[in-house]
């Protein structure tokens, strides 16, 4: 079945099964592969995107219920690399094996979007939700805060 | 739409990064260093001067990394330590990721080897062509080669003249590569000890393909395969309803396994699930509690298998004031990488190219051609970037089934894990416990003694079992006793040390406490007893760690309402001491600050050096208190992220490292941090609330 997905900005018509998971399209079809594949159950967070600008877990998106929605990647989140959150997690040095930061940087921008000032509390109970095995969380944390104070 | 990417961009893209940036995608680079960047480095032409240094007229220099990246940053580390002897600035700096190649030793990332065993060796590559480039100067200029300096790239005479390294390029790379170079003294080093960025943190951050589950070539296919529970064998398979997934091109047994061949992921992963399976010989004997009571059984036996004995603990014992013995337990963990297994394969008459995450890209090549029987010589390895690896990519099960599956398909394909797949099946760390006894007589302590009870053999050898306090008490046995499974196990992170670590620190504080001393002064103490002694350790260095930690966690000073708990231990050739400072919060404990003080030698990247330990601390502790794997019939109880508890922001301390200033080579970095944390921590707890953590994980 041929669905119209809007992505980045771009429009992007693809063919596939319906009930096929967001996360797959960009994947295999569109091979936007910053968006990573961790659980496929909505536990991890790894799969993150922005979709009408709240942060959402792309394995549990069926591309039929996505049809028409303004769709942000890891790719489109800035043009070039230069987002607040980017340029936070740059200064940090944040990744270790570097695996689940796309998701977490989509998930932190959606945040601030949100809200641009969030308390510490806030950061983590919004951050809370993605899992990062290499356990980079201190240098996340410091990251998101960085990311806020930047954008005031 | 874009067409499939081709195979050169992804490894453009994946295995080239740049001193901080990426190069030459030629796109949307627009960061200061790329505008500095005059061309792409795609166009640039290179000239080899050995395995690991190659140099462009512009005086860029592309330096190819052996090891597998799996987070541990040796792809930062490694190059670095070749620019430095090299002497060129680090801006200049192109870091490749090496493929399998003769020209390097030790191509694993394991054991957290990487720098210490290769660290003569990168000093010497880059040294030897700093020397090249001196000399290709000298006899331009007509003088002694021992007249000239070289610093930054630039080559300098006593008489004030100056030439660029690549101002002499075409000579420099005729001259035979000398075999002794001098080296830097480690005081006039400018770039190892600097705080430098992950070499890929650009296409990280921006999403770039970088690593196994990203890789794609024209033509490919996916598989996902269907393997047994523990013990188990395949009985049945009906798979009609696989074959009837859109997508789903091929459904094909091997050994006890099924694999489903699709075009793309979804459609194999769905393809696999509509598998009608029968599995036979479920083993009702690979259950968790069975381990439990054989395990108690063994560690209430007197003779187990010796591995290190040193005076006469009966005697001791006997002669004792007082006995304290504890048991710690200690259960399976999956090692759950955030990136899943997954590897390319594609096997043709002609050769067999391996493209994926593996710690261990060697053994993969020998073990798929002998898999295939085929010439070694036929196979290619080249390594990603890897999603995490904590040991599970040391073992090669998924390299020789995506093998398999392109041989028997007869097509390039991509074999692919779901989460299940990875935690239901994995090589996990085995289930162990530990009991130990100690005699003590007129307060001090007399003997310690102990025991191991672990699944597949896989514990102590000699050398851990003389880890502290070997050596400080006179009268000491280590002795194991093994648990046979067909639950496949495996090393992950801090083998073995990831529970012994926190057995026998958790038992020195109970030892403190016993004894009512302060559980700092208590090791210190053991330690100077164990001066002089042959123990793998050195007592001194674990002294001045201790003290740098004392000092930095504010010890015994801390304010009302903060409980710290200490833990020290020595592993992988490093030092790390460790305290955490735990709260009341709400009525519960809540690990606030952790301090860590660590001597690994020279530290060569201290951003990634700090990363590492702030890393194993947090994944130490979130393992301990929350890690926990159960088998029922050989079947895992927890498959998936939703049973299965990480770690995650909300219990994470902050932690603060400190190195110890050394000129000593450089140790292990990617483990050490991790087999202290857990005491430390259950350690505080027990101040913290009277109650003494004795299994993990803590909270079940
Ligand atoms: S892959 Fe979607 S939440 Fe884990
Ligand atoms: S950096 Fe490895 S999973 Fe987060």
């Amino acid at each position: 079945m041929k669905f119209d997905l809007k992505i980045n900005k771009k429009n992007y018509s693809v063919d596939v099964e319906d009930g096929t998971p967001l996360l797959w399209v960009l994947r295999d079809e569109l091979e936007l592969v910053g968006t990573k594949f961790g659980c496929g159950i909505g536990e991890c967070g790894a799969c993150t995107v922005h979709i009408d600008g709240k942060a959402e877990r792309s394995c549990q998106q069926m591309v039929e219920l996505v049809e028409g929605k303004e769709i942000t990647t890891i790719e489109g989140l800035s043009e070039n690399g230069d987002h607040p959150i980017q340029e936070a997690w740059e200064t940090i040095d944040v990744p270790q094996c570097g695996y689940c930061q796309s998701g977490q940087m989509m998930t932190a921008s959606a945040l601030l979007m949100k809200n641009p000032s969030p308390s510490n509390q806030e950061i983590r109970m919004a951050m809370n939700g993605n899992i990062c095995r290499c356990a980079s969380y201190n240098r996340i944390e410091k990251a998101v805060a960085l990311a806020a104070e930047k954008i005031k | 739409m874009s067409n499939t990417f081709n195979r050169r961009n992804f490894l453009k893209l994946s295995l080239l990064a740049g001193g901080g940036m990426l190069i030459g995608i030629g796109c949307n680079e627009s960061n200061e260093q790329a505008a500095k960047m005059p061309v792409s480095i795609e166009d640039l032409d290179f000239t080899s001067f050995n395995a690991y240094i190659e140099m462009a007229t512009n005086g860029m220099v592309k330096i190819y990394s052996p090891n597998p990246e799996i987070g541990q940053g040796v792809k930062t580390a490694m190059p670095m330590i070749v620019a430095e002897e090299l002497d060129i600035p680090w801006e200049k700096v192109h870091v490749a990721q090496a493929p399998l190649s003769n020209d390097f030793n030790r191509q694993v990332a394991g054991g957290s080897q990487s720098i210490r065993q290769s660290f003569p060796g990168l000093r010497n590559a880059g040294a030897a062509v700093k020397l090249m480039f001196l000399t290709a100067a000298a006899k331009k200029w007509g003088v002694e080669v021992e007249s000239l300096k070289a610093s930054q790239g630039v080559i300098s005479s006593n008489d004030g003249k100056k030439i660029n390294y690549e101002e002499v390029i075409t000579e420099a790379a005729k001259l035979p590569i000398p075999e002794n170079a001098p080296l830097k003294k480690v005081e006039d080093f400018t770039l190892i000890g600097k705080a430098i960025n992950n070499v890929d943190i650009k296409p990280i951050i921006t999403g770039k393909p970088l690593y196994g589950v990203d890789y794609k070539e024209k033509g490919m296919k996916y598989a996902a395969v269907a393997r047994p529970p523990f013990g188990a064998s395949l009985k049945s398979v009906d798979d009609t309803e696989a074959k009837a997934v859109k997508g789903v091109e091929q459904v094909i047994q091997f050994k006890n396994k099924v694999a489903v061949i699709a075009n793309s992921t979804w459609a194999a992963f769905k393809g696999k699930s509509k598998l009608n399976i029968e599995w036979g010989n479920l083993q009702d004997d690979e259950n968790t509690d069975v381990f439990d009571q054989q395990m108690n059984q063994l560690l209430r036996k007197n003779k187990l298998e010796e591995k290190v004995k040193s005076g006469d603990v009966a005697k001791a014992r006997n002669e004792a004031d007082q006995i304290i013995e504890k048991t710690y337990e200690a259960p399976f963990l999956p090692h759950s990488t955030m990136e899943p297994m997954n590897f390319f394969a594609d096997v043709t008459d002609q050769k067999i190219r391996l493209v994926g995450p593996t710690q261990v890209p060697r053994s993969s090549a020998n073990v798929v051609a002998k898999l295939l029987d085929r010439n070694v010589e036929d196979v290619t390895v080249e390594m990603t970037r890897m999603g995490g690896g904590f040991g599970r990519r040391l073992s090669t099960d998924f390299v020789e089934d995506a093998a398999m599956v392109s041989h028997l398909a007869k097509a390039p394909i991509k074999l692919m894990y779901t989460r299940e797949d990875d935690m239901a099946i994995g090589q996990y760390r085995p289930k162990v416990k530990y009991k130990i006894t100690a005699s003590i007589k007129n307060g001090q302590l007399t003997s310690y003694e102990l025991k191991e009870a672990i699944v597949n053999n896989r514990g102590m050898n000699k050398g851990i079992a003389r880890f502290f306090p070997f050596g400080a008490v006179d009268h000491y046995s280590a002795t194991s006793a093994n648990v046979p499974s067909d639950v496949t196990t495996l090393w992950w992170r801090a083998p073995i040390t990831n529970f012994l670590g926190f057995a026998t620190e958790s038992f020195m504080d109970e030892l403190a406490i016993t004894l009512q001393k302060d559980p700092i002064d208590l090791r210190l103490e053991l330690l100077e007893k164990a001066k002089g002694k042959k123990t793998p350790y050195n007592a001194e260095r674990m002294q001045k760690t201790i003290q740098l930690v004392k000092e930095k966690s504010n010890w015994g000073k801390a304010e009302k309402g903060i409980y710290q708990g200490f833990s020290c231990y020595y592993s992988h050739n490093s030092y790390v001491a460790e305290v955490c400072d735990m709260e009341i919060i709400d009525g519960k404990p809540v690990a606030k600050r952790f301090y860590a003080s660590v001597d690994c030698g020279i530290v060569i990247n201290t951003s990634g050096a700090k990363n590492q330990i702030e890393g194993a601390i947090l994944d130490g502790i979130g393992h301990a208190m929350y890690g926990n794997m159960e088998l029922k019939d050989g079947i895992a109880q927890s498959q998936n992220y939703d049973k299965y508890k990480l770690i995650r922001m909300m219990d994470t301390p902050v932690i603060e490292t400190y190195f110890v200033d050394s000129n000593e080579a450089p140790t292990g970095l990617g483990e050490p941090g991790m087999p202290p944390s857990g005491a430390a921590y259950a350690n505080a707890y027990m101040k913290a609330t009277g109650k003494r953590m004795l299994k993990q994980p803590f909270f079940g």
